[in-house]
């Protein structure tokens, strides 16, 4: 009972898809093509939507900004100390829980809580832990005989006390996506490795890593994407600073000033154009690592 | 283990050991051991943020800088909730807070599982094509959107009203395709059997798609409500007025009005934090699964 779209069916279809349609259209669609054209607004009147003058100078500008290399480079410093970290703890933490039974339920929720709270609200929390005097990490060091840190304070410690803080509030989510990931494989494989005596480490080695690689690969490629987007922990964390001597300025933040404080709309949607490439890229970049060296 | 923690309760303790180590050997035990003191530091670093927002919320500002620590305050300060709540308007924040999320979750679902079903069961021109530009536009960042999206919400002089919180966010594309997944899922005999007994697509949809496509909607739905909860840079940007913000928005706003009173400051935290929490505790299986399933989208 197959049937071909008709004329009416379609109709009827579209008024089903209407409502979403319309909302989506106005607000993802449409302002997707206009941020790429208002990249290219050079002389731009806000309050009347006049475009008067074309051209590249946005990109010039951006280009010429040393606070956007900045920007790009601290983003790239998170990205890379994010990710990584977040992974290897993520799937050990899986793999442990993996393991066990018993209270397994509750470990998963207490790994898992920090995702469903505000940034904001976690990232002040984390600053009265990061607080030099009377903070509880300065503490802890000092059980170790460490000097007390400027976390929040010295630009040197900023992103540190940043990634620090990142890995703890995504790991739970990681978590989740690689005890999916360890369900899927199959039994059968651990029973007959045991059968022909593998250690547990090389279960670990020649089964699990090699079957968990599609994981490993959407783990990575949702942290990358999402670490490159990072605003509301470093707006929170720094009080709506980016961080002292601009060490946390982040792409996301270096568009929110230019845009909100600044109304350089045109810069701004340059930044948001160069931030998309760039992900793009290294998502590809990902993709086609991937297809070399995991396989299926 | 947990055979290993029930079957010997009735047996004397010198017997339980043997029968543990004859089960299941001195390594394995010891393994286990490493295995609970491993996940259980790793639990508490992950709960001592909690505990420390929650323990100075109840402290006097005295015991809430005192060095070293007080991990217990004597007398519990709960009157420091109440002088949080008198020092900024977080009553006309968290009705904000709770309009934006129910409001944008409500319309998000109603124009979720209408398209969805279009998607799933429905025949019409140029389904794949719209379908795979949708799902296509989740490649792009949502902060691009925000400068565009200013533009034409203050064209509509939407600026500063609960119209330019809510209305971008009354529809969504990841939404829709989890939902699609689990339409297409219900078989098509059903559909086709309530069409020939002349069930109209519309009374199909809502008494035969949703009930059986439950557990997909609360968890869009759940994942929708701490999304919208919790969202901070739109809010932050589209309202000026102090009586329009969002918790979050004006949780950020109190810390330049609070100062270093950090009990209050906590206090206010934790009554931002608390509500998705419990949320969370009671909904847990359906945000774990909605996770999973957005995970294997790729």
């Amino acid at each position: 009972m197959i049937q071909n779209p008709t004329l009416k069916s379609t109709m009827k279809a579209w008024l089903y898809i209407l409502p979403m349609m319309l909302i989506i259209f106005t607000f993802n669609l449409y302002p997707i093509v206009k941020s790429f054209a208002m990249s290219f607004y050079t002389d731009y009147n806000f309050y009347e939507d006049v475009v008067h003058a074309y051209g590249l100078g946005n990109f010039g500008m951006i280009l010429q900004d040393s606070d956007f290399y900045l920007a790009i480079k601290n983003t790239f410093i998170f990205v890379l100390g994010v990710v990584p970290i977040s992974i290897a703890l993520s799937l050990g933490i899986a793999l442990l829980l993996n393991q066990i039974k018993f209270l397994s339920g509750f470990f998963r929720t207490v790994y898992f809580l920090p995702f469903v709270t505000s940034t904001v609200a976690i990232s002040l929390v984390w600053n009265w832990l990061y607080h030099r005097n009377y903070g509880l990490m300065n503490y802890f060091l000092g059980w170790f005989g460490i000097e007390p840190v400027h976390w929040i304070t010295d630009p040197d410690y900023s992103m540190l006390a940043l990634v620090i803080m990142a890995v703890w509030k995504g790991l739970g989510f990681n978590i989740i996506l690689f005890l999916v990931g360890l369900n899927n494989i199959d039994e059968t494989y651990y029973k007959a490795a045991k059968v022909d005596g593998a250690s547990g480490f090389k279960q670990f080695r020649n089964i699990t890593l090699p079957l968990l690689g599609p994981t490993v690969f959407l783990v990575s490629v949702l942290g990358v994407i999402n670490s490159f987007k990072v605003f509301d922990e470093v707006y929170a964390l720094f009080q709506a600073k980016p961080g002292p001597a601009k060490s946390t300025l982040t792409v996301v933040y270096y568009l929110y000033e230019k845009f909100y404080t600044e109304y350089q709309y045109g810069i701004a949607a340059a930044a948001g154009v160069v931030l998309f490439v760039i992900i793009l890229a290294v998502t590809l970049i990902q993709f086609a690592y991937n297809r070399k060296f995991v396989h299926y | 283990m947990k055979q290993v923690l029930e079957t010997p309760a009735g047996l004397p303790p010198s017997k339980r050991a043997s029968w543990l180590l004859a089960d299941a050997g001195m390594a394995e035990v010891m393994k286990k051991g490493l295995i609970y003191t491993a996940l259980s530091i790793g639990a508490i670093m992950m709960l001592i943020p909690f505990y420390w927002m929650v323990v100075t919320s109840l402290k006097t500002p005295a015991e809430a800088v005192a060095m070293p620590p007080v991990w217990m305050p004597d007398v519990l300060q709960f009157g420091n909730y109440g002088t949080a709540l008198e020092a900024a308007p977080f009553g006309q924040y968290f009705l904000n807070s709770v309009l934006v999320t129910a409001v944008s979750t409500i319309g998000e679902l109603f124009t979720t599982i209408l398209a969805a079903f279009a998607f799933a069961k429905m025949k019409f021109y140029g389904r794949s094509l719209l379908f795979t530009v949708l799902i296509a536009t989740m490649m792009v960042p949502g902060e691009l959107l925000i400068i565009p999206n200013f533009v034409t919400l203050s064209n509509f002089g939407l600026i500063n009203t609960y119209a330019a919180l809510i209305i971008p966010y009354l529809a969504s594309v990841f939404s829709v395709f989890i939902l699609h997944q689990n339409f297409v899922s219900v078989p098509d005999e059903l559909y086709y059997a309530a069409k020939v007994d002349g069930c109209s697509d519309f009374r199909f949809l809502w008494s035969v798609m949703v009930p059986l496509s439950k557990s997909a909607i609360v968890a869009i739905t759940i994942l929708k409500v701490i999304g919208s909860w919790n969202s901070f840079m739109w809010p932050l940007i589209v309202t000026n007025d102090r009586m329009l913000r969002t918790l979050p928005v004006g949780l950020q706003a109190f810390t330049t009005e609070a100062g270093t009173k950090y009990e209050l400051l906590m206090a206010a935290s934790t009554l931002v934090v608390l509500p998705m929490i419990i949320l969370y505790l009671f909904l847990q299986k359906y945000i774990i699964m909605g996770i999973s399933r957005s995970g294997l989208k790729g």
